[in-house]
């Protein structure tokens, strides 16, 4: 029983990593880019959720402020993330060919770009924590924690699959030039890879504060170490191993919490990354081949 | 990943500490024309100096604000009867950016620079170690208004404190839990990597059982946890009567939720003085309903000194004081009081006459200097009660009831 209760937990929160995990995955697969803003992309639609839920009625119009309130978080992260590829990557990928070098630049934007938004963030929300209004009973959340996190993943496997959007980003994951010279936009692929990215994280990060009560400034850099770690142990580039890297990591650290070891939840999750790296260099679905995303 | 933190925190620091600074400036400027202005003040007597050393920006900017209020308020009320000794009293404030370095060096220019006779400060056990240790070298009392942790005043003989310490907050809660409840199956929850949270656990642990009282299940968790549910299940599955949580009160937020979510309601619980803010009221003020926390204060504690603070606070700030102002504020009365009856002007004149304080009445409750230089007080336990903290009883074997 005890077990069972901590498996459904862990099922609700390793949904919510694989949520964040996507937008990890979906940016290397395409650029080999670790977009480090990602987790405060996650963060600025916590709050923006926040303040939209609250301006809706919060408590008192549950089901409006909640898929309102989610809805703006997305539309909003959606375009944050496109301004930041736009500021941050973009001009880094065309102007500084052949004179930056083009692994550990973007890399290093990518941590500015992080620190840039933690600190806008704590300017223009205080440094405060804030309580985040609940909409719906715990259980309840949880459920539909479940639910929205796989219909929008399966959603997403269809269109990386099945679209010629999906079709164009997986062209782009094999040779971006090459892309380019059979027509595809590829500036346009990556735009609407980080805000398909954006929207998702947007999507955990309301769940995640509806369930776990409070928003504030740094909150991304827990989260967004989990789900890097995610990504990485399903195989980064790979949508199906961010799902299974986010879950395995959800029920991992419940089931820590059940031993009497609690605080080495972060040791156990690393030494699994380590472990599997070591078996499985790709990751857990990773695939050494080419196509990625 | 380890490296991109630091990076983070670091840069976080320094832009709240550019922030902090913006936001305290203003403030400083027309205090100060109005001390040199005040008509009461008899202009040919020397003021007495005091140094202040406060987090006026950086991280613990708010704890340092609200305690150079109290100090304020202290040092305005003092002056408008006359000073002590005749003398008017000047604070020099200085800010250490909640940063250990910066302490060393403030508290070095208020001692060489500004020669002044006493030290007031800091927040921060931390800080306050730095700083006790150059007042004691120099040879210059000290009283820290909030610094709980044991080891402050053990740095010498000239380094005193007006609140209680962790370890007597602890043993405190135990005698409340077990004596006063009668509660005898205990639960404890705490972070395990915050030194106050798992300081209060152990001192209550070890107290609870010497009372009686049986330990039925302990959970810890790591600060930067938010998801309590499966800590919540397991105590609640091994049925204790209360839940001792000596937690900051940004995680009490979520546990208090999970919590009443998961069958235990806010009545279960039992805190520390980590609780004592605002937000905990506003975000989970219906969850906690009806739960206890040791306390150093409570808005409506029923002793005189410390209506009288509450009514001359609201007035000037226009808000309720916290428990830091209030220390702040006895800090200092203590400090003017200890000099008024010192037999001499110099710091060690001021330093034994701190050290004999007996039954000095504060805004706190009734404060005596033990052997140790901490304050022998009563504390307070707090209850929320629709929505607000509520005074419910104080408890201390040796300090005076009020």
């Amino acid at each position: 029983m005890k077990i069972l209760n901590a498996l459904i937990t862990g099922l609700a929160q390793g949904s919510m990593i694989a949520l964040v995990a996507l937008g990890y995955t979906m940016v290397y697969g395409i650029l080999k880019l670790i977009n480090f803003a990602h987790s405060e992309v996650f963060m600025m639609g916590a709050f923006i959720g926040f303040f939209a839920i609250t301006a809706l009625g919060g408590k008192d119009a549950p089901v409006l402020a909640g898929v309102g309130g989610t809805l703006a978080a997305m539309a909003f992260a959606g375009l944050l993330g496109m301004i930041v590829e736009r500021i941050a990557y973009a001009p880094l990928r065309t102007r500084g060919k052949g004179k930056a070098n083009t692994r550990v630049t973007p890399l290093v934007t990518a941590l500015g770009m992080s620190v840039l938004l933690q600190n806008l963030a704590q300017l223009l929300f205080t440094a405060q924590y804030r309580g985040y209004p609940q909409l719906l009973p715990i259980e309840d959340t949880r459920k539909v924690i479940f639910i929205a996190a796989f219909s929008v993943m399966s959603a997403l496997w269809f269109v990386v699959h099945k679209t010629w959007m999906g079709k164009a980003m997986r062209a782009l994951s094999v040779n971006i030039e090459a892309a380019r010279l059979m027509g595809i936009r590829t500036s346009r692929v990556i735009s609407i890879t980080f805000i398909t990215g954006s929207v998702l994280a947007a999507l955990g990060a309301v769940l995640y504060c509806l369930d776990q009560s409070q928003v504030y400034p740094t909150m991304g850099v827990v989260i967004g170490n989990r789900a890097f770690v995610a990504a990485v142990i399903g195989g980064i580039g790979s949508i199906p191993g961010a799902m299974l890297g986010g879950l395995l990591i959800g029920i991992i650290g419940e089931m820590t919490k059940l031993t009497a070891y609690s605080g080495l939840q972060d040791v156990l999750v690393f030494t699994a990354l380590i472990a599997v790296l070591l078996v499985k260099p790709t990751g857990l679905l990773g695939k050494a081949s080419i196509e990625k995303v | 990943m380890l490296g991109r933190r630091r990076w983070v925190m670091a840069i976080v620091a320094l832009g709240a500490s550019a922030l902090g600074l913006f936001a305290c400036t203003p403030k400083d400027a027309p205090q100060k024309e109005a001390a040199g202005k005040d008509p009461s003040i008899p202009a040919a007597a020397e003021p007495w100096k005091v140094g202040a050393y406060l987090s006026l920006s950086g991280a613990e900017t708010q704890f340092g604000i609200e305690t150079k209020e109290g100090i304020e308020l202290a040092v305005d009320e003092v002056n408008k009867k006359g000073g002590v000794k005749g003398r008017p009293v000047k604070v020099f404030y200085e800010d250490n950016k909640s940063n250990p370095q910066e302490t060393n060096n403030k508290v070095l220019q208020l001692i060489t620079r500004d020669k002044v006779v006493a030290l007031l400060g800091e927040v921060a056990s931390s800080r306050s170690t730095i700083g006790g240790i150059v007042a004691n070298k120099h040879k210059i009392p000290m009283i820290t208004s909030s610094a709980t942790a044991p080891e402050v005043t053990q740095i010498g003989p000239f380094v005193f404190r007006v609140c209680f310490t962790d370890d007597t907050q602890g043993q405190m809660g135990a005698e409340f839990v077990v004596k006063t409840m009668g509660k005898k199956r205990i639960g404890i929850l705490y972070a395990s990597d915050d030194v106050y949270s798992s300081g209060l656990a152990t001192q209550f642990r070890d107290a609870a059982k010497k009372l009686g009282g049986e330990i039925v299940v302990e959970k810890s968790f790591i600060k930067t946890e938010t998801n309590f549910t499966t800590y919540i299940n397991e105590i609640r599955d091994a049925k204790p009567e209360l839940v001792y949580a000596p937690i900051y009160y940004n995680a009490m937020v979520p546990i208090a939720r999970q919590a009443k979510a998961a069958g235990m309601p806010g009545s279960m619980f039992v805190g520390g003085d980590g609780w004592d803010a605002e937000t905990l009221l506003q975000d989970a003020g219906e969850e906690m309903e009806g739960a206890y926390f040791t306390n150093h204060y409570a808005p409506d504690v029923p002793w005189p000194n410390a209506q009288a603070f509450l009514k001359a606070y609201k007035e000037r700030f226009k808000r309720d004081p916290s428990s830091l102002s209030s220390l702040g504020y006895d800090s200092a009365q203590l400090l003017f009081d200890s000099m008024g009856r010192a037999k001499g002007d110099t710091p060690e004149a001021i330093r034994d006459a701190i050290a004999e304080t007996k039954n000095f009445a504060g805004a706190t409750g009734t404060i005596t200097i033990d052997p140790n230089r901490n304050a022998d007080k009563s504390i307070v336990i707090v209850q929320i009660k629709n929505k607000k903290f509520t005074y419910f009883a104080a408890v201390n074997d040796k300090a005076q009831k009020p």
